[in-house]
């Protein structure tokens, strides 16, 4: 069955089962591979994308839950207040290693600023202990949520 | 900044362009190639092969090419895993060469040991064993400095000046004198002319501008907006995915699919069927998990069907029953133990651990009647596309394999057994084919840390001190099978590191290993490899034996290391920065550990709070490294940083279990590994000297879980031998 998916803003009708789950849509139908597969049961947290605005975990959303929510993924949080500050924090702390997880990491943490501008380190830690990161950059994530939260950036919601 | 991920690398220019300045002996050569400066040089590289004799005439094997533009490309052989080696190689030609880092491009090397060999990892194409910075610190330097002679001297010529009037800086030569400067690019076809210098003075260390200072990734900003692509996000035209399950038990065969429900799955193209494993090709990864769920999968469970950890485990125990291949011997341990007033003895085991890198396993492959092409994210280039070549019957020269960023590698991708899987798939594919594995799968068909059986005993004297050492230990060498030349009377570099030569001097010390290899269960490298797990045991007994003479574990080390001051240097102040002996609160303990592997120094202190229920918790890691000169600050310590969390993750929940020969864990629920809010404070110390440097990527993984482990001994007074930590063994009465 075909399902009109608004994603970043511009609409897509894919032709997949209904419980095909969003990350699946996301990345093999639309090409859009920056949300990233990590474990398909909600445990590891890489395929973390927003859905109006709060996390999700794509790989356990049916494509039919969606309806007409607004879709974010991390190709273009940077077009919003929150999202801009975490990927600059992310770059000034030199958080990244492999990489692998931060989109998901990257989401997670771009959420929590958007709904708690001062996050304090249990805000921190309940926000984002469903995302795993093997190289261990945990450390530098909660520095630079800290980071982030204290920049002046005001930049308009894109 | 470029980053080439997705085409294969055009070297062919700097072979094609006109050789001037070659000499027979020369490791450098230079000449002019798609109108740019290109200096090839060949790395120092030792054949694995024993049969390799010396390549005939000049073979370079790594390439930097100054464009007309002024801008530098680095071909160069290491791949980015999240180590930053992509950042801290190219410092070193840019401090050479005189250029900013920014004008620093890299470029993958396409597979060809005996161009890109490591010569650290007897010359094979590897990225592992913490070794890139250790193997390319002299050549790259080298290599960019006589860039830089040979730039100055063109510069002269035009300028009719003496080359020693001249310098380099920020990609310009600089005449003082005069206050002329002209721009690399301008000079690269003359530079190309000029003879390659026989010699070239490096920097001394107080000359460093680059090295030894932090310096931003060169990798980052495409990883923080989702544009990076690792091996699982390339997308050939017309790709399918596929997804794949392997027999549960390992040597086990295919009996039998049902595939009618699978077939019946809306995107559903194709069911593959090989002799051990089955696999659906879809549209997207969605459709090829439905499938595979939907199909009825009868396995011939083979020869190991009944096989658990415990079988393997009393393997090993009677294994170090006998007597093993004696690694090391100092003076005569059995008239030591005689003679010894106390003994003291300990058995350990190391659990089976599989790297769950988050990036789970994948390959794709196309393969045609006339070759075929691989998309992959590996450490070990040339050996995926011998694999491939093997797989398919393909000459290796129709194998073309791009290389990706890695969702992390930790001694997994050192293993080509996805390569080879996928290659079969796509044999019987008509396209590219991308097969993706599932967690579970990546989670069951690993290639694991090996399990390991320790057996110690020690002789004291009237003080406490040891007199006698005698450790004998049973498990699987890896080295063995994946670089046999390594193995030989029944000992590896690699199984013995950490065992051996250790910072303590013991006057009668003998070390026996005993290679056993465990039935139906495949065994690799794992971050912080051999010393992974001799580190961790010969730091527990060293606690134990502190504890037996009632002795401060810090002071009792350090009275034995005397022969060593950089470890003793680096446990001092890790101590110091730790508060070690300030009063902790009760159930909480601080504990150490002290290494000397991959070349560097470290000590570490892990302070632990153990609850009620006996769960451990890591508060802080204070740990103080020696690793020589430092080329890039920040990315030792965030590799220190990192390596500390793994451990702890293998420390307090890390092992693989088998049962009726399967493995018992799944995913990140049943094979957990450490999350934010369980993360301690992180302190790393790094001693500055300018010795060669060591490496980076390992050693904290090797130091924490002992530390963790006699820091939960120092909270509890309970002595753990077997890791993980079991929350049962330290709960409350």
């Amino acid at each position: 069955m075909a399902y009109a998916l608004k994603v970043n803003g511009t609409t897509h009708t894919v032709d997949v089962d209904g419980d095909t789950p969003l990350l699946w849509v996301l990345r093999d139908v639309l090409g859009m591979t920056g949300t990233k597969f990590g474990c398909g049961m909600a445990l590891c947290g890489a395929c973390t994308v927003h859905m109006n605005g709060a996390p999700i975990r794509s790989c356990v959303t049916p494509v039919q839950s969606v309806g007409g929510a607004a879709i974010t993924t991390i190709e273009a949080i940077g077009n919003t207040a929150a999202g801009r500050k975490i990927q600059k924090a992310w770059l000034d702390l030199e958080v990244v290693q492999c990489g692998y997880c931060q989109s998901g990491q990257i989401m997670s943490a771009s959420a929590l600023l958007a709904s708690n501008p001062h996050p304090n380190d249990s805000a921190i830690d309940d926000a984002m202990s469903g995302n795993i990161c093997r190289c261990g950059t945990y450390v530098r994530i909660r520095e630079a949520i800290k980071h982030a939260a204290k920049s002046t950036t005001t930049v308009k919601e894109g | 900044m470029t980053l080439d991920h997705i085409g294969p690398v055009a070297t062919d220019g700097a072979n094609e362009g006109q050789a001037i300045g070659a000499s027979r002996r020369a490791f450098l050569k230079a000449g002019l190639a798609g109108g740019g400066f290109v200096l090839s040089f060949s790395l120092p590289t030792f054949a694995l092969r024993a049969t390799a004799g010396t390549p005939a005439g000049f073979e370079p094997n790594a390439f930097i090419r100054i464009g007309s533009d002024g801008s530098v490309t680095l071909t160069m052989p290491q791949v980015e895993m999240g180590q930053g080696t992509y950042t801290s190689i190219p410092m070193l030609i840019a401090e050479e060469l005189e250029v900013d880092l920014t004008h620093v491009g890299v470029e993958h090397a396409p597979p060809d040991r005996k161009r890109y060999g490591n010569p650290g990892l007897g010359g094979e194409q590897v990225t592992g064993n913490s070794s890139s910075i250790r193997a390319f610190w002299d050549p790259m330097r080298r290599a960019g400095a006589t860039a830089r002679v040979m730039l100055i001297s063109a510069a002269a010529k035009r300028w009719k000046v003496n080359p020693s009037e001249c310098h380099a800086e920020r990609g310009e030569v600089v005449h003082k004198a005069s206050g002329r400067r002209i721009k690399f690019g301008a000079l690269v076809a003359d530079a190309a002319k000029v003879p390659v210098p026989e010699k070239v003075e490096l920097k001394r260390p107080d000359e460093f501008k680059l090295i030894g200072t932090p310096a931003k990734r060169l990798d980052t900003p495409l990883k923080v907006n989702g544009k990076a692509v690792y091996g699982i996000d390339v997308r050939p035209p017309g790709v399918k995915i596929a997804t794949l399950a392997q027999s549960p038990t390992f040597g086990g065969r295919l009996k039998s699919v049902d595939d009618k429900a699978a077939r019946a799955v809306k995107g559903v193209r194709q069911i593959v069927r090989l002799d051990d494993a089955v696999a659906v090709v879809a549209d997207h990864m969605g459709a090829a998990k439905k499938g595979l769920a939907a199909l009825i999968i009868e396995w011939d469970h083979g020869p190991n069907a009944k096989l658990a950890t415990q079988d393997i485990e009393k393997e090993l125990e009677q294994a170090t029953l006998g007597a093993g291949a004696v690694a090391q011997q100092i003076g005569d341990v059995g008239k030591a133990m005689t003679g010894a007033a106390n003994k003291v003895e300990a058995i350990y085991q190391v659990p089976f651990l599989a790297h769950a890198c988050m990036e789970p396993m994948n390959c794709t492959v196309h393969v045609r009647k006339d070759g075929c092409e691989v998309w992959v994210g590996t450490q070990v280039l040339a050996r995926a596309q011998d694999v491939v070549a093997k797989t398919t019957g393909l000459p290796l020269d129709k194998v073309v394999v791009h290389n990706h960023l890695l969702g992390g590698g930790f001694g997994r991708r050192l293993e080509v057994d996805g390569v080879a899987r996928a290659a079969q798939i796509a044999m019987q594919v008509d396209g590219p084919v991308k097969v993706v594995w599932t967690r579970e799968e990546d989670i069951q068909h690993g290639v694991y840390r090996p399990y390991w059986f320790d057996r110690f005993s020690a002789g004291l004297d009237e003080k406490g001190m040891p007199v006698a050492w005698n450790h004998r230990y049973a498990g699987s060498s890896v080295a063995a099978r994946w670089a046999p030349p390594f193995f030989k009377n029944g000992l590896d570099p690699d199984s013995t590191e950490g065992a051996i030569d250790l910072v303590y001097a013991l006057p009668n010390m003998r070390v026996e290993y005993v290679q056993v290899e465990p039935p139906g269960i495949p065994t690799g490298f794992w971050r912080s490899v051999g010393p992974s797990h001799n580190v961790f045991v010969v730091e527990s007994f060293m606690d134990e034996l502190a504890a037996a003479a009632k002795k401060d574990p810090v002071q009792y080390r350090l009275a034995l290391m005397d022969k060593s001051p950089r470890a003793k240097a680096v446990l001092q102040l890790a101590a110091e920065k730790a508060g070690w002996g300030q009063p902790l609160p009760k159930r909480s303990g601080r504990g150490v550990s002290v290494q000397f592997a991959f070349g560097s120094y470290m000590a570490q202190v892990a302070e632990v709070e153990v609850s009620k229920d006996g769960d451990v918790r890591v508060r802080r890691v204070v740990c103080a490294v020696d690793c020589g000169a430092v080329v890039n600050p920040d990315t030792v310590r965030a590799q220190v940083q990192s390596a500390v969390i793994f451990g702890i993750s293998a420390a307090l929940f890390g092992q693989i279990t088998l049962k009726d020969g399967r493995v018992e864990q799944t995913n990140f629920d049943t094979y957990r590994v450490l999350r934010m809010s369980e993360a301690p404070l992180i302190e790393v110390h790094i001693v500055q000297n300018t010795e060669h440097p060591g490496g980076l990527g390992e050693p904290g993984t090797s130091a924490i879980v002992p530390a963790v482990i006699n820091a939960v001994f120092a909270a509890t007074g309970k002595r753990l031998r077997k890791p993980p930590v079991d929350p049962a063994e330290l709960r409350l009465a």
